[in-house]
């Protein structure tokens, strides 16, 4: 399965990666060739299998609705890059243009 | 651009509004969706309610909460939802910085509930039926200010159970709109699963308009999202201009697009909004740390039970039971402590002669402080306004027989010339009914019996 130079732009830009025109290239080859060997399993003929989603064969794990203490505000920024008013800063994402 | 001239569209009768709302509420749980943060954090410090879970720190795993889930479930049945029997949780991924884990916990193929319906009236009065196509559970964002160019971040509301009610395009005009959002706002505080107060972004709304020429049956091939508009009183104009809009370009030939649009409440106008993730593609896939949801009937019964009598269940009630105005029921079925108030003061009423509709018209006239005034204040003030009087004049006689015969010596002053002392008389009468007579018809009795 031959991936194209868009799709691989497309996939970029969902991942938020900057890419440059070689790496473009490059990944159109090699994620290629990954999904290749990832084909292979469609080999196996699984319509009559239900997909699993989850292993442990469990469900309705449910938690009571209570309380517990929170991270302090102090450790909860202590790994921000920036930060101002108590708050995370990052570069403006606006809304309008 | 701005001042688009709109006018000569308002009365188009070519066009027809095709529009679905997508409604998302707050649940009003003591702790988040996935983790045991409180999620009181409405006016909090900023990041003082936060942990590795809903921060999406590393190796942190989600827990849900089973309230949550009940709550989502009770909107559900309350909008004549199937319940799902087996539901799932899947990631839904973009990148904003509100959003911590780069996906967020929702639902998609497997939403607890679908396929509902609600009626609601349009501006004309007349019933519309709205199908809710699935009610599902999810969690908040964080909360971003924008200043100096740059965007702060506080994730105090990162991971608030977030309950997302979807309708099928069903509604063609703004009043409609504007009513099925009270009455769910209504329906949320009866359940008591959120606060519903629209200032504060407990409950969000966004729109997909088009517009189709009066009698295609087939949806448009457009639709435009109204989106990021925070308050409801801005939406619904959004979704008024946005109509007109609309109008004007297909009468002018132009083809529209599919577009997210914002509103401007400078410019009273939408706008183009170029949002980040412009092509909606999410990727979602089962939340691989979170297992399935199975409800089993019983339990579904179990919720059903608990659910309390639904404001338009207790509307049609006051209008059949107690002979209540629509209007007037509306107004009192606003709040179940209200509702609940207005039975006492009817059922106090009956031992005093007092009907229902003069209560109803009291509590909705006057307005009493519910919190302060009682029940039983109402009737006497009622009974002092002659509210039941007595009209019968048999009985009006009777009791100025009554009065003449137990008052000889007043009878004895009035006979004598002091025409006055009727009014003695006619005290003793007030005294005896509760003030159910009225004065200046027992007077002219009372003076034909004194003859």
């Amino acid at each position: 399965m031959k991936l194209t130079r868009d799709q691989v732009k497309h996939v970029a830009r969902l991942a938020d990666l900057p890419l440059t025109d070689e790496e473009e290239e490059k990944y159109s080859q090699t994620i290629s060739k990954i999904l290749d060997y990832v084909e292979q399993l469609n080999q196996v003929d699984t319509s009559d299998v239900e997909p699993t989603f989850n292993v442990t064969g469990q469900n309705n794990v449910f938690r009571e609705d209570t309380t517990d203490a929170c991270l302090s505000q102090e450790e909860v920024l202590s790994n921000a890059p920036k930060k101002k008013n108590d708050m995370f800063e990052t570069k403006g994402v606006f809304e309008k243009e | 651009m701005t001042s688009l001239s709109l006018g000569g569209y308002m009365s188009n009768q070519k066009y027809e509004p095709v529009i679905g709302l997508e409604m998302h509420v707050e649940l009003n749980t003591k702790s988040k969706m996935f983790c045991r943060c409180s999620a009181d954090y409405f006016g909090r410090e900023p990041n003082t309610h936060t942990c590795p879970i809903c921060l999406g720190l590393p190796g942190a795993l989600p827990y849900i909460n089973k309230v949550a889930i009940e709550d989502c479930i009770k909107i559900g049945l309350a909008l004549n939802c199937t319940v799902s029997e087996k539901s799932l949780f899947e990631r839904k991924n973009y990148f904003y910085p509100d959003l911590p884990k780069g996906y967020q916990i929702s639902q998609y193929r497997w939403p607890l509930c679908v396929n509902g319906w609600i009626e609601v009236d349009d501006g004309d009065g007349n019933k519309r039926k709205i199908r809710i196509n699935r009610v599902h559970q999810e969690e908040d964002t964080g909360k971003l200010t924008h200043s100096g160019g740059v965007t702060l971040i506080d994730f105090n509301r990162s991971g608030v159970p977030l309950v997302e009610i979807v309708t099928e395009p069903d509604f063609h005009d703004v009043d409609t709109v504007r009513n099925y959002a009270k009455k769910l706002q209504r329906l949320f505080r009866y359940l008591g699963v959120s606060n519903a107060d629209m200032e504060r972004g407990d409950m969000r709304l966004e729109a997909n308009v088009s517009v189709r020429p009066v009698g295609q049956k087939e949806l448009p091939g457009y639709r435009v999202e109204l989106k990021n508009i925070n308050s409801f009183r801005f939406m619904v104009a959004a979704i008024e201009y946005e109509i007109k809009r609309q109008i004007k370009e297909l009468e002018e030939g132009w083809t529209l697009k599919q577009e997210t649009r914002g509103w401007d409440e400078d410019k009273k106008s939408t706008y183009l909004q170029r949002s980040k993730e412009e092509a909606h593609d999410y990727r979602y896939f089962p939340e691989p740390d979170l297992p399935e949801i199975r409800m089993k009937s019983d339990e579904i019964g179990k919720i059903r039970k608990s659910l309390p009598e639904l404001s338009w269940d207790k509307q049609n009630r006051f209008i059949e039971e107690y002979g209540v105005k629509k209007s007037d029921a509306e107004i009192l079925t606003e709040l179940t402590e209200l509702a609940e108030f207005f039975e006492v003061t009817v059922e106090h009423g009956k031992k005093h002669g007092v009907d229902a509709k003069a209560v109803a018209n009291y509590i909705v006239n006057k307005k009493p402080n519910i919190s302060v005034v009682l029940p039983t204040q109402i009737i006497e003030e009622l009974k002092g306004k002659k509210v039941g009087v007595i009209e019968n004049m048999g009985e009006l006689g009777e009791l100025a027989d009554e009065v003449i015969s137990e008052n000889p010596a007043m009878v004895g002053v009035y006979k004598k010339g002091k025409v006055t002392v009727i009014q003695v008389l006619i005290g003793a009468i007030m005294r005896k009914t509760g003030g159910k007579v009225n004065p200046n018809k027992i007077r002219e009795i009372l003076k034909e019996k004194l003859r």
